[in-house]
């Protein structure tokens, strides 16, 4: 490594990442090629385009937790966050009969969430896995309580759009992704907040001690990240127009999944918000192909939880190689 | 008893054991079912469950690792012991299986953590989604039920007057208690923790002792399926999902740290204890389990809280 690549490496940290990335859509290529010899069903248009709108809502629960991955952290609240905010945001709607109300109070519940997260991982110095953890079983708790076992359902059409809208023949859960991952991209390549945030899972104290405000940028990632699953939150609700307790329970897992496919390293520092749409993608096309191929939805978890185990020991291996 | 450890037991106790007693008044002023004799053995047995899983997470928070996989573990032993009991109609080849399964899966979490070198919360949170996807195949969603009137035995019966999971806890809690305090095993634990390159420089096994830990939260897990099945007389591929965090909560207020490695046994049996009294007392409130899951999830948070203000200290 040349002192040019020292220089380069952890300001866009991009070099390693390109060539990480285009073995990824080389995977991805290679299981489209795969499930469309083994399924008739997957070149479809019906079947590409429901891939694609499952990749955004995945992407979507994912990248803000990408953020959080990159500091060093975690959050594990997502899925339950999404399950608390589909609930108010849905009962919201019924009451108020405003979609931009419970637009407004689904982001605004995952934020807040988020919020608190941040704040205990900061101010009270809780480890990010646990306090977010005591935070998910809090969150259940509370959608489950306040729902007892009701379902709310029938959104006006308006709200609907957002879940099961074209424009221009293309899913609007599509134009969402691609908003966000251009303003995730330029935030964290071209501004100063998203370098301090690699800079401070790369090091947190050499990060302080170079002046990056290190609780404040924190309590911002585990804010958006909340917002975020507040986000897809709505578009689930939008799709499937009905919200019960258990909407958000086992989105965390494959959230995790796809950004730690998406090669962002769980030790903080390096990845990117690309990187996790295409192991969003690679994830999706796993399990719509396990669906197509007509296998039990049981295997889905073992499928997931194994995926995850195998990212983290490839990116454990190679933090170990350039050690 | 060194001076280190009186001050440790002089910080915590009045801790954890002042919200068990503050849980019990709350309780015995709202609830008139509290205090009655039947109440309070009901309490014990109830948490025996719990404490032969809080045992071995004490150990395994000590060494800064996690076990997000202990419920769904839990819940596919009990599921393998059902089917086994069911096919052969033998107890000793039923419990075997549990046990297996529970070391099984220590085992892959052991060679996880420390071969592979995986964050512990996030190797576990693997093979959590592992146990669970191999319960719902083996049982397809469904209960198993048709389980033979001696399993049911182990947790209604009794020894001497005393109920057996009473005594299979006690049991556990000396051996984990010998095992901690009276072992070399147990002081590399301790240092596991908070000195782990001392360990590696006195030439230990620093892998080999983590293996051991994970391996012994399968074997518990494994029992505490034993009780589980015999409690609920079927198994459910959703039964034990949770108790993990049941478990890290009554470690967490038993004044454990989440880093550093000071753990405290007898503060995790208090620990269960007000977790135990918590979710009972909520019960005879007639507070729905949704309200319980989001009160634990308060009462760590706030245990949380208290354990990073005596560390600010």
């Amino acid at each position: 490594m040349s002192a040019s690549d020292v220089l380069v490496q952890p300001r866009f940290a991009l070099s390693s990442n390109l060539k990480q990335g285009l073995y990824r859509i080389l995977a991805a290529a290679l299981l489209c090629v795969v499930l469309s010899r083994l399924s008739g069903a997957f070149m479809t248009q019906a079947n590409i385009l429901n891939v694609l709108r499952q990749t955004a809502l995945l992407f979507l629960m994912a990248s803000g937790l990408t953020l959080v991955i990159l500091t060093a952290g975690l959050d594990l609240s997502v899925g339950a966050n999404i399950g608390l905010s589909a609930c108010l945001a849905a009962s919201v709607i019924k009451m108020s009969d405003s979609a931009l109300l419970g637009t407004a109070t689904g982001i605004g519940c995952g934020m807040l969430v988020g919020l608190a997260n941040g704040v205990l991982v900061t101010a009270l110095r809780i480890p990010s896995f646990i306090a977010t953890y005591g935070m998910m079983w809090m969150l259940t708790g509370i959608t489950y309580f306040y729902m007892a076992g009701e379902t709310i359902h029938g959104f006006p059409p308006a709200f609907r759009q957002l879940g099961i809208g074209y424009w221009l023949g293309i899913p609007m859960p599509i134009y969402v992704m691609l908003l966000f991952l251009t303003i995730g991209t330029f935030f964290a390549q071209r501004t100063v907040w998203g370098q301090e945030v690699y800079a401070i899972g790369a090091n947190p104290v050499a990060a302080r001690l170079s002046g990056v405000p290190v609780p404040s940028r924190l309590v911002l990632v585990y804010t958006v990240s909340g917002a975020m699953a507040g986000l897809a939150s709505l578009i689930i609700l939008a799709r499937i127009n009905s919200a019960q307790g258990d909407i958000g329970e086992d989105l965390t897992l494959p959230a995790i999944a796809a950004v730690l496919v998406g090669g962002t390293s769980l030790f903080g520092g390096s990845g990117t918000v690309i990187g996790t749409l295409i192991g969003a993608l690679i994830l999706t096309l796993v399990l719509n192909g396990m669906n197509l191929l007509q296998i039990n939805a049981s295997w889905q978890p073992l499928v997931t939880g194994v995926i995850v185990l195998l990212a983290v020991w490839i990116s454990t291996r190679t933090r170990q190689t350039n050690e | 008893m060194s001076e280190a450890a009186a001050m440790t037991v002089i910080t915590r106790v009045p801790g954890v054991a002042f919200a068990l007693m503050l849980l019990c008044t709350v309780f015995a002023l709202t609830s008139a079912g509290f205090v009655t004799p039947t109440n309070v053995a009901n309490i014990l047995v109830q948490s025996t469950i719990l404490l032969l899983l809080a045992l071995p997470m004490t150990l395994i928070i000590m060494t800064e690792g996690l076990d997000l996989s202990m419920g769904a573990v839990l819940t596919f032993a009990s599921i393998s012991l059902a089917i086994v009991v069911i096919s052969t109609g033998s107890f000793a080849l039923a419990l075997l299986a549990a046990v297996a399964v529970g070391l099984c899966f220590g085992f892959a979490n052991g060679i996880l953590v420390s071969i592979l070198d995986i964050p512990p919360f996030i190797a576990t949170l693997g093979t959590l989604g592992i146990a669970q996807g191999l319960s719902l195949l083996a049982t397809d969603g469904q209960s198993v039920v048709g389980i033979p009137r001696s399993i049911d035995r182990i947790y209604s019966g009794a020894l001497a007057g005393i109920p057996l999971p009473i005594v299979i806890a006690t049991l556990a809690y000396g051996a984990t208690h010998v095992l901690l305090y009276h072992t070399r095993f147990g002081a590399y634990i301790s240092a596991l923790g908070g000195n782990r390159e001392a360990l590696k420089i006195a030439g230990i096994s620093v892998r080999g002792t983590l293996i051991l830990v994970y391996l012994f939260g399968g074997l518990m897990a494994g029992f505490a399926a034993l009780l589980m099945t015999a409690r609920l007389n079927s198994a459910h591929p959703t039964a034990g999902i949770g108790m993990e965090f049941d478990a890290i909560a009554a470690v967490a207020v038993g004044g454990t740290s989440f880093e550093h490695g000071n753990g405290w046994l007898f503060g995790t049996l208090l620990g269960v204890l007000a977790v135990g009294v918590l979710r009972n007392g909520l019960n005879l409130l007639a507070v729905p389990s949704s309200a319980q899951v989001a009160s634990i999830g308060a009462l760590v948070i706030i245990a949380l809280f208290i354990d990073g203000l005596r560390r600010g200290q």
